[in-house]
């Protein structure tokens, strides 16, 4: 297998070196079919990986490519861990690649930057390989960053925009303030068992757990958490969890196709993988998890909100990624790491599948965005609009969708989890996941609603040159649509229940394992589906879709009303509750002038100043004096030297 | 093969080769073919010692720490001084870095050097040598000797060919640089009365006072942070970039700067590890404040030059910060870390800074500004250029697969082990490096075109080219695979470690 693994990796990378490197060579049709074909080939042996690993009886692998570097007893190496957990974000990662590569034909059509972005996100899809086929600290820390630098790259893609390179520096900045934490979290890890494999740190999660740090002098911290925390930090920046999700909104600045794959599919879901991964660690320290578990909900809850009052439809969007992003964390603060990967899993379908339809629209519409703009699109663009549906029904966990299936168990391993009758913290995550339900599917809809159907608010020209899109457009919109609807009824049972992710995940033997408990109340898919209705989770979401029916079809003038009326709210909600100015006018503003003090004040004046040129000066100063005695003239020199010698003589006679 | 003076050889090639030139001229007129011969000759030269200096790469043996190409003849005997050269895990790698820097500065300087380029490239020859023989000299006198002799080319490349303030900046540096290592030769001397002799391993091993040895380090000190330069002694270092042509700029920061970190562990921690010890909690204090003072600073200079010099100061934190963490580390392992990041991070620096330097070269060339307000979109004009640009910020800001992670890796893993607070500090430079870097990216490089004079610009040209692709496949080599670059280190560094953990107070 190993070979597999290599050529899974290397396809998308040669491609992108070939492309980036001679894409006037290659040309456009040799652009986009190289890096097809990469990803191609990445794609389909990673399914015969997870194949061979579910059915074939392949066990797990953990294999070392090459040695990156060893000191100090310190063994930093390149390799690879495959195990079910990995094989099954290597299908996810390479499927979704290889839809927006073939989508991107048709987005990017008219770009003149057209090689350079199959380039981008070939060594995108190598750099997500990397990271999660990673079998150490050092390798994930890699791909952490180089998908980093790919989503740099990409949501500045078109640089003569100044937004979009506002958003991108944003993002790696942002991105950065996590780094600093998951690196000091990868730090502490070889402190304490001076390696950086993860089987070696995993088998000393013990003793780890058992160590204590001082991080503040004479008070000990339990290393395990300490570490956790860091670790978690980082991926509260890659996964947009709260308050360092202000990037990701704003990364919608890139063009659609990498909001799809990076900015929803993948790339931000590195952090939840990171977390599920790490279970081992995470699984002994209850204060870390409760810091998973409450920020996950924070973000799950009041970032859907600001989905309600965008009207940038990839913003919308956007918003409900980083909401749903927040009910993954919550699932892995509740030790439900399955139920995070799985929801991880089937809102790679729905997300990207929303994201590349609203990509279609914005084609169709010649790159208009705002959703007040559109209306009635149903009747030009019919397969947009059914496969948009379905992603919306996905994305609100309609009743035998993936997203149904993945968030409604979600939410009840969360009211089952450890974490009852635990108080404050049981009661912010569950109630977050229930009421965002409704919030889901109140925004969810408020955009199908106001780009499908309605009025047609758009001008005349626009109007008519409305058509459907190619097939390389909406051909990955059918086949992403095929497993929103029916992914989560195939693999709910095997994925949850089955122990399919092995010794991946591990779940604390302390407590009782909170899927293990929802299993043995599992009666089948259908069995599910049944008993939908009888949940406040469907009529929460049903709500949600008929207030967006009522608000924004029926009555629109309510939420006008309401927009004038409640404005101190909508003005929080539109300034995303400040954090976007805590961010720049705080912390950029605040660097910018401190860096301007210590510069002016402390280099220039103090030490250049006072020290340096004021010694010089000094010096120059004394030499002015003392030049007064150097006057030229010889009887001065001839009276200093009898002075001199008299004193001299003087001291011979009487001091000796 | 096994040539028995190489380093001599090494020494003594671009020396006499750029006293040749300088002796030969360009007859005073830089478009004259003769002109273009000296050219020619002086990248021969360079091209050859780098050639040569593959032999000690290839002949170099990882696994002894002892010093290997080992010359050692008698130079002034009354004083006991010798002619006394050899190399190990340390000094090698900085050597190979200088003769593969060196002939990267000859082309960049093609033909961008209008005025009396003979005597511009013989001064780089001549400085190379110098280079050279500091790191790879083991007496005391001779180590000086280099030392010194290094400030001459180096001020007239500043005075010579420098901009309109390099007057002020060429005394500035010489005073600065000048004053610090005097000191140097005063503790040297005094090694001298203690062992009778100016061997450098005489001097580690004679057992010395607690109060001389932290005479002797603060006299080292001075000298060497200085040249690293370590807050608060830096100040010459932006002025003198700015100031100096593109290749000074390049040898400067790429090499130069290393002869402090390189004097830190040569001399300072080997020979007086007692007082290193005892001064090491202000060390990595100066070093915490470089990484994080500097990086403020860096973040709002105007001027391309001086923000990558205040990088070039921030980055070089990182190497003290990883030399004195050894007596902060309570467990068996994390010194060597320490040192081996801090080493590595020279070497990453030589060539990304270089490489950072040359790029601003190459718009100063075509713009004769090196304002960042004066740019704007240039990736619309020189897409090729945009490239490079950018893969070398990334490395600047320490980007995971390019050199500019692996040091600063190591020694933030290191400090973690000794206290979180120093490793919390130091791992600011993820975000303050790329900070700086980027925003100056985003100004410089992206955006639309700001001007008529950008809409002018034309791309790299072959000889641009090829000298930037060089430098980027090093960064990646490096940042990718470290492996030959640290075992080359390893064992010098372990026994470095064990030598400086015991006590030699006399």
């Amino acid at each position: 297998m190993y070979n597999y693994y290599l050529t899974i990796v290397l396809a998308p990378l040669i491609a992108a070196i070939v492309t980036g490197l001679f894409g006037k060579q290659v040309g456009r049709a040799g652009a986009h079919g190289l890096t097809i074909l990469g990803v191609g080939l990445s794609c389909a042996l990673s399914f015969v990986v997870l194949y061979q690993m579910v059915w074939g009886g392949a066990s797990p692998e953990n294999i070392s490519v090459y040695t990156w570097a060893v000191t100090d007893g310190l063994r930093m190496e390149v390799g690879f861990l495959v195990d079910r957990l990995s094989a099954l974000m290597m299908c996810v990662v390479t499927f979704v690649s290889l839809m927006v590569h073939i989508y991107t034909i048709g987005y990017m059509h008219d770009d003149p930057g057209y090689q350079r972005f199959f380039s981008y996100i070939s060594l995108f899809t190598f750099s997500m390989l990397m990271l999660v086929m990673s079998n150490n600290f050092l390798q994930l820390f890699f791909g952490w960053e180089a998908v980093g630098l790919v989503s740099y790259l990409l949501i500045g893609f078109w640089y003569k925009k100044e937004t979009a390179i506002f958003a991108n520096l944003k993002a790696f900045l942002v991105n950065r303030v996590g780094d600093f934490g998951f690196i000091l979290g990868i730090a502490g890890v070889v402190m304490l068992t001076n390696s950086l494999d993860y089987a070696t740190v995993f088998g000393q999660a013990d003793y780890i757990a058992g160590e204590t740090l001082e991080v503040i002098p004479g008070t000990a911290w339990n290393a395990m958490t300490v570490i956790c925390i860091l670790l978690f930090i980082g991926a509260m920046g890659k996964s947009a969890q709260a308050p360092l999700h202000v990037w990701l909104p704003d990364s919608m600045e890139g063009p659609t196709p990498i909001s799809a794959l990076i900015h929803a599919a993948t790339m931000v879901t590195a952090g939840i993988f990171m977390v599920a991964r790490m279970s081992p660690l995470y699984e002994l320290t209850t204060t870390a998890l409760s810091v998973v578990i409450v920020i996950g909900a924070i973000t799950a809850f009041f970032m859907g909100l600001l989905g309600i009052v965008q009207n940038d439809i990839k913003r919308v969007v956007a918003y409900s990624t980083l909401s749903q992003l927040g009910y993954m964390t919550v699932a892995l603060g509740a030790s439900a790491y399955s139920a995070a990967i799985f929801h991880l899993m089937t809102h790679a379908f729905f997300k990207a599948l929303l994201f590349l339809a609203a990509g279609s629209v914005i084609i169709a519409m010649h790159h208009e965005q705002d959703i007040r703009k559109m209306g009635g699109l149903k009747k030009y663009m019919p397969i947009t609009y059914w496969t948009a549906l379905i992603g919306s029904l996905a994305l609100i966990g309609f009743p035998g969708s993936a997203g149904f299936f993945s968030k409604d168990l979600l939410i009840e391993a969360v009211a089952d989890s450890h974490w009852k009758g635990q108080g404050a913290v049981y009661w912010i995550a569950y109630l977050s996941v229930l009421l965002g339900v409704f919030v889901t599917a109140l925004y969810s809809f408020r955009m199908f609603f106001l780009v499908f159907h309605g009025e047609e608010r758009m001008d005349a020209e626009t109007k008519s040159h409305l058509h459907e899109t190619p097939l390389v457009v909406t051909g990955p919109l059918i086949l992403l649509a095929i497993p929103s609807a029916v992914i989560g009824w195939i693999t709910v049972e095997a994925i949850l229940f089955g122990g399919f992710f092995g010794d991946a995940i591990v779940t604390s033997a302390a407590r009782p394992d909170v899927l293990q408990e929802l299993g043995s109340h599992w009666h089948g898919s259908l069995a599910l589906l049944l008993h939908a209705p009888m949940t406040p989770v469907f009529w929460l979401a049903a709500a949600g879709v008929g207030a967006a029916w009522y608000l924004w079809l029926k009555r629109p003038d309510i939420p006008e009303a309401m927009h004038k009326k409640f404005s101190g709210l909508y003005n929080l909600l539109d300034r995303k509750y400040y954090f976007d100015d805590l961010w720049i006018k705080g912390f950029a503003g605040g660097g910018r002038s401190l860096g301007n003090l210590l510069w002016q004040k402390g280099d220039q004046t103090v030490i250049d100043g006072w020290l340096v040129n004021g010694t010089a000066n000094t010096v120059g100063r004394l030499a002015g004096i003392v030049r007064q005695i150097q006057t030229g003239y010889l009887y001065t020199y001839a009276f200093a030297m009898i002075i001199g010698l008299t004193a001299l003589l003087s001291w011979l006679v009487w001091f000796r | 093969m096994e040539l028995s003076n190489l380093l001599s050889i090494l020494i003594w090639t671009p020396i006499v080769g750029g006293f040749v030139i300088l002796a030969l001229g360009d007859g005073g007129d830089a478009e004259s073919s003769r002109a273009g011969l000296m050219r020619q000759a002086s990248l021969a030269v360079s091209v050859v010692t780098f050639l040569i200096s593959i032999l000690l790469y290839t002949g170099f043996d990882t696994t002894t720490a002892s010093m290997q190409f080992v010359e050692r003849v008698p130079w002034i005997e009354t004083l006991n001084v010798y002619y006394y050269l050899g190399v190990d895990g340390i000094s090698a790698p900085l050597i190979l870095l200088t003769t593969f820097i060196t002939p990267l500065v000859v082309i960049a300087g093609w033909n961008t050097i209008k005025i009396r380029p003979a005597q511009y490239f013989a001064a780089f020859l001549i400085l190379e040598g110098l280079m050279v023989g500091v790191f790879s000299a083991l007496d005391g006198i001779l180590f000086y000797v280099f030392w010194e002799a290094m400030l001459v080319p180096m001020f007239l490349i500043i005075g010579v060919w420098g901009g309109a303030r390099r007057i002020y900046a060429t005394v500035k540096f010489f005073l600065y640089t000048f004053l610090g290592s005097v000191l140097m030769l005063v503790a040297f001397i005094y090694l001298y009365r203690v062992t009778g002799t100016y061997d450098l391993f005489a001097f580690m091993e004679a057992p010395i006072s607690m109060t001389a040895q932290k005479l002797i380090f603060i006299g080292f000190l001075l000298a060497f942070a200085v040249k690293v330069p370590m807050w608060p002694v830096h100040t010459w270092l932006p002025d003198a970039h700015v100031e100096a042509p593109t290749g000074g700029s390049v040898i400067l920061a790429a090499i130069m700067l290393k002869m402090g970190g390189y004097g830190f562990v040569r001399l300072s921690l080997p020979i007086v590890p007692d007082a290193s010890e005892y001064f090491a909690g202000l060390m990595i204090a100066l070093s915490l404040i470089a990484v994080v003072y500097i990086g403020f600073v860096a973040l709002m200079q105007k001027d391309m030059k001086k923000l990558i010099a205040y990088s070039s100061i921030a980055h070089m934190g990182f190497v003290t910060l990883g030399f004195f963490l050894n007596w902060h580390i309570g467990g068996d392992s994390g010194a060597v870390l320490g040192i081996s990041g801090g080493m590595v991070q020279m070497v990453s620096h030589g060539l990304i800074s270089g490489a950072m330097f040359l790029c601003v070269g190459v718009l100063y060339d075509r713009m004769h500004s090196r304002m960042i307000a004066d740019y704007g979109g240039v990736a619309n004009t020189m897409p090729m250029f945009a490239a490079f640009m950018v893969l070398f910020a990334m490395a600047n800001a320490g980007l995971p697969g390019t050199s500019g992670f692996v040091g600063e890796f190591m020694v933030i893993i290191a400090s973690f082990k000794a206290n979180f607070w120093f490793a919390f500090l130091a791992a600011t430079t993820l975000v303050l490096g790329a900070a700086y870097t980027l925003w100056m990216i985003k100004r410089v490089v992206y955006g639309d075109i700001a001007n008529d004079k950008v809409a002018a610009l034309k791309d790299l040209n072959s000889r641009e080219f090829v000298v930037l692709s060089i430098l980027a496949i090093s960064v990646l080599l490096v940042g990718l695979w470290p492996a030959p670059l640290v075992d080359m280190m390893n064992v010098t560094i372990e026994n470095l470690v064990s030598q400086i953990s015991q006590p030699k107070v006399g």
